[in-house]
């Protein structure tokens, strides 16, 4: 509560409106006691005095009545009867939402479909039509306000109510021997009122408008007594030659309503989750970058060569360091594998290369990716654009999430060849066909018209293959392309980037959690934890001798087909969470070996020959055999 | 996808059904004697006897509803007693004031909400989306009749840019530019805060799909940004906007009525409060059954456009 409360007065323009809101209320309710006109008494020889008059501060209207009097009365009535339909509106809304949600069945079913039919109505006509039978007036506008805000309420509350009706608190409490009124009144509606509070403080402005319109058009208060829609109503006929008689109500009701809004919106973001995480912020198109150093100079290794690169998740006051310092290569033709666990940053380092961090959170810290000796981190966006798809493109993992579920396959492969060309229709959609041919789907010509939910997985992680390869491009980053699907399917999709990579000299750089897949398919491979590589080297010299005590506990997670009784050994513990990063290695307190030395300061990468580790204590050669 | 239509206009019969029951328990709610209601407290007891045959009032409930309801199917709404005309011909020739003006609204509110909401949202916490937020609250706060008055004194009285009221002139040739000018002002006023309304949820809707991995996908292939703004989220964010254009279409519809009033426009919200305040019943039952009618077959159009949309809803 205490912290909703500060994340309210956080909110500024909320705040405002708060205040403003509470002024309004104050006034209306010490109306009676503060020295105004009679709101009531004509005096038609001092008709349509100007504001700031003698005596009407804000004027007189067309019968010369205190036009100040008159709208602190109005304003009192306006929100007394809002403040009733939005009250009887929810009780009367709940309470059908709750017997519907909490009985289920049949009388659900029946109350729905009455309200659904309520719903069928456009909104105003309902209460026209609801006035129009009991006859104009005040009390019988109230009614139709609330009637008509009743479905509403209904539906909310039903959705709620059908959720907490199956959960363990409400069974206990039936096994318990309570009766049904029982458990709605001390189980179900506790839990509502809260959503009730909340859908009342987003809809109490409409209602307030709503009562003011049908005032307006003469069917709500009745003369002499006036809300604030009515005086509107009333001074319309002067509001040519006395536009203040009419700027004065409107004004007020536009306060009312918006102070309302403002803090309606305040209460909603500051209980919203996903607002307070930065769940909802939008990412923008590439990662941002903010270099406090000059990055490493390229040392002309491969292709693509990734140097010191630090990417960190900015979360509120939390700093998350997802990559602390990578350095990776890759030459052309060549598969490099990164593994690790989820969360070691091997997916966060990939995908920084090309500025595709989901930013904000994310930002780059550090480091640089050079492609071909140019700097790729802090590029300006247009070259970064050109060169995505084009020079490095992405296989991500999940392809139902992935692939665009509204377009066709074969416009989303022809629209990633346009990105960097232009082609015709034709000449785009034989393209298409080719592509989809080259990852051997079947059926090409057919299969272009398919939407990504009419094919299977393993069907659609070709066409994510086939849209990265749309424009040759030299590398090919695959960010677990095979862990959604199934082994066989899994297979097929390995050898088919192995044959491409082979006959197209493809630079493969493979994410995976799996060393199966990385024996399977890469040439060197690195080891990542915590944001960092521990080991790297040729992938047959890592497989036969891993050095890194991490590699070793990894690889002994791989069940081996026919390879007898050996044990499968989980590693202990979990990764460290990267916003508090250990001193040392951030494997010692999983390790084993682990000494304190470990904790003591960074560890470089130690490189003998092809193969570096990270690790004071690195597993010996005897030791693994 | 006919059959996808007919399966949804079946399915609106019901709810059809529903509308009519609903508009007849609401009359039947009526105090006293209709017949007196309708007739005005100084009828002779001759007359309101002979109105209560002819309208069938001296029969069950239920049966009078059905003789109400099949003389409606056949066309036939009554008689206006204020107009002495037949009900369906004044609202049919209301209505097209009323759609000309609606229709525009709708289209305002479509185009400029879309537009105002991906804007906001392609540049979240930006210069742009603040100043749009807080236009849309603006919007969404003042009542359209107080705006529809304010824009009267401005456009039209002072600056002389528009009439100040009405549909046509009095005299003079009734073509398209007239038409628009007079239309411009209460349009923009109706479709103020739908407008408002629809800019806040395609915000909202644009930020959820800016989030998702294909927007990743797009970026990753090479597609310039204005591509994965106005292409890939709108098109993906348009699914849970499309439904939100429909009610907003019944508040046009309704909300209409405020600015029938202000601007002297002949329609059928401006009608019905004139028919309601001279007890006019049965006018009053034949113009809410009709436009809620209209409403139910539109949203069927929207329904359509939406699996047009979306591939993955079953036709």
């Amino acid at each position: 509560m205490k912290s909703f409360l500060t994340l309210l007065v956080r909110n500024r323009l909320a705040l405002a409106g708060g205040i403003v809101l509470l002024l309004v209320v104050l006034l209306a309710i010490l109306t009676p006691v503060l020295p105004l006109a009679d709101p009531d008494v004509t005096n038609t020889s001092n008709r349509f005095q100007p504001i700031f008059s003698e005596g009407a501060l804000l004027g007189t209207d067309h019968l010369g009545r205190d036009l100040l009097s008159r709208l602190m009365w109005g304003t009192r009535l306006s929100l007394a009867v809002g403040v009733a339909a939005a009250i009887v509106a929810a009780t009367i809304g709940a309470g059908i939402g709750i017997v519907a949600g909490y009985y289920g069945g049949r009388i659900d079913n029946i109350i729905m479909r009455g309200v659904d039919m309520l719903m069928a109505f456009p909104y105003i006509l309902l209460a026209l039509a609801i006035v129009a039978a009991l006859g104009p007036g005040l009390f019988n506008a109230l009614i139709a306000v609330s009637a008509v805000n009743v479905p509403f309420f209904a539906r909310n509350i039903r959705g709620i109510t059908v959720g907490l009706a199956h959960k363990e608190f409400v069974d206990a409490a039936r096994l318990a021997g309570l009766s049904n009124t029982r458990i709605i009144l001390s189980e179900i509606l506790p839990n509502v009122i809260p959503v009730i509070v909340i859908a009342m403080s987003t809809t109490i402005g409409w209602m307030i408008l709503e009562t003011a319109g049908l005032s307006f058009l003469g069917l709500g208060s009745q003369p002499p007594q006036a809300d604030l829609g009515s005086m509107l109503g009333e001074a319309r006929s002067a509001l040519i030659t006395n536009p203040h008689t009419s700027i004065v109500p409107g004004v007020m009701i536009l306060i009312i309503v918006m102070s309302i809004n403002l803090l309606g919106d305040g209460v909603r973001d500051a209980l919203d989750p996903r607002l307070k995480s930065g769940a909802l912020s939008r990412p923008m198109a590439a990662t941002r970058v903010e270099r406090a150093e000059q990055p490493p100079a390229s040392e002309g290794q491969g292709l693509l060569e990734v140097k010191a690169l630090e990417t960190q998740f900015h979360i509120k006051d939390r700093i998350y360091r997802a990559v602390g310092g990578v350095d990776l290569s890759v030459e052309k033709g060549e598969c490099l594998g990164i593994i690790g666990e989820s969360g070691s940053g091997k997916s966060v380092t990939a995908l920084s290369i090309m500025g595709l961090v989901a930013s904000p959170p994310g930002v780059i810290t550090g480091g640089a990716a050079y492609y071909e000796g140019v700097d790729l981190i802090g590029a300006p966006y247009k070259r970064l654009r050109d060169m995505r798809g084009r020079n490095v493109s992405y296989i991500f993992q999940d392809p139902l999430a992935t692939l665009h579920p509204l377009y066709r396959v074969g416009d989303q492969l022809i629209e990633a060849i346009r990105a960097h060309r232009p082609i015709g229709r034709e000449e785009g959609r034989a393209k298409a066909i080719e592509l989809l041919n080259a990852v051997r789907i079947p059926n090409a010509e057919k299969r272009i018209s398919d939407y990504p939910h009419e094919m299977s997985g393993g069907m659609r992680q070709r066409v994510g293959i086939a849209m990265a390869l749309a424009n040759d491009p030299d590398i090919i980053i695959a960010d677990e392309p095979t862990t959604a699907l199934d082994v066989t399917v899994q297979a097929q999709v390995l050898t088919i980037l192995d044959d491409l990579r082979r006959s197209r000299g493809l630079a493969i750089v493979f994410i995976t959690h799996d060393f199966g897949v990385v024996a399977q398919l890469c040439d060197r491979v690195a080891v990542m934890y915590a944001g960092r590589v521990v080991e790297t080297g040729r992938t047959s010299d890592i497989l036969d001798a891993p050095r890194h005590p991490y590699t070793a506990r990894l690889m002994a997670c791989v069940p081996e087909l026919g390879g007898g009784k050996r044990r499968l050994e989980a590693i202990p513990g979990l990764p460290p969470v990267v916003d508090k990063l250990p001193v040392g290695c951030a494997f010692a307190d999983r390790c084993d070996r682990a000494q304190d030395a470990c904790r003591n300061g960074d560890i470089a990468l130690a490189q003998t020959g092809h193969h570096a580790v990270r690790c004071l204590y690195p597993v010996a050669q005897e030791e693994i055999a | 996808m006919t059959g996808y239509i007919l399966k949804r206009l079946l399915s609106a019969i019901p709810v059809l059904f529903g509308i009519t029951v609903i508009v007849f328990l609401i009359m039947a709610l009526i105090p006293g004697d209709p017949a007196t209601a309708i007739l005005g407290s100084y009828a002779t007891p001759e007359n309101v006897e002979k109105l209560n045959r002819d309208l069938g009032l001296d029969k069950p409930l239920v049966q009078q509803y059905f003789i109400w309801l099949s003389n409606m199917v056949q066309g036939d709404f009554g008689t206006s007693f204020a107009l002495n005309r037949p009900v369906i011909d004044e609202v049919l020739e209301r209505f097209n004031g009323t759609l000309v003006l609606a229709g525009t609204a709708f289209v305002l509110c479509s185009v400029f909400g879309v537009v105002a909401g991906v804007i906001s949202a392609a540049n979240q916490y930006g210069l742009a989306d603040k100043a749009i937020t807080f236009v849309v609250l603006l919007g969404i706060s003042i009542p359209s009749f107080f705006l529809g008055m304010m824009m009267i004194l401005f456009f039209a009285v002072n600056l002389r840019w528009f009439p100040v009221s009405g549909m046509w002139p009095i005299y003079g040739d009734r073509t398209l530019p007239v038409l628009l000018t007079h239309l411009a002002m209460p349009a923009f006023a109706l479709a103020v805060v739908a407008t408002g309304v629809v800019a806040r949820l395609s915000r909202s809707a644009m930020l959820e799909v800016l989030r998702q991995d294909f927007i990743r996908t797009a970026r990753a292939k090479g597609v310039h940004e204005r591509g994965v703004i106005w292409r890939h989220a709108l098109k993906a964010a348009m699914v849970s906007i499309i439904p939100v254009l429909g009610i907003q279409a019944g508040f046009v519809l309704s909300g209409a009525v405020y600015i029938e009033i202000v601007f002297q426009w002949p329609g059928v919200g401006r009608m019905l409060v004139d028919a309601i305040l001279k007890r006019d019943i049965l006018l009053v039952q034949g113009g809410v059954v009709f436009v809620a009618a209209c409403y139910v077959l539109f949203n069927i159009m929207v329904d359509v456009a939406q699996s047009l949309l979306d591939p993955r809803i079953k036709t």
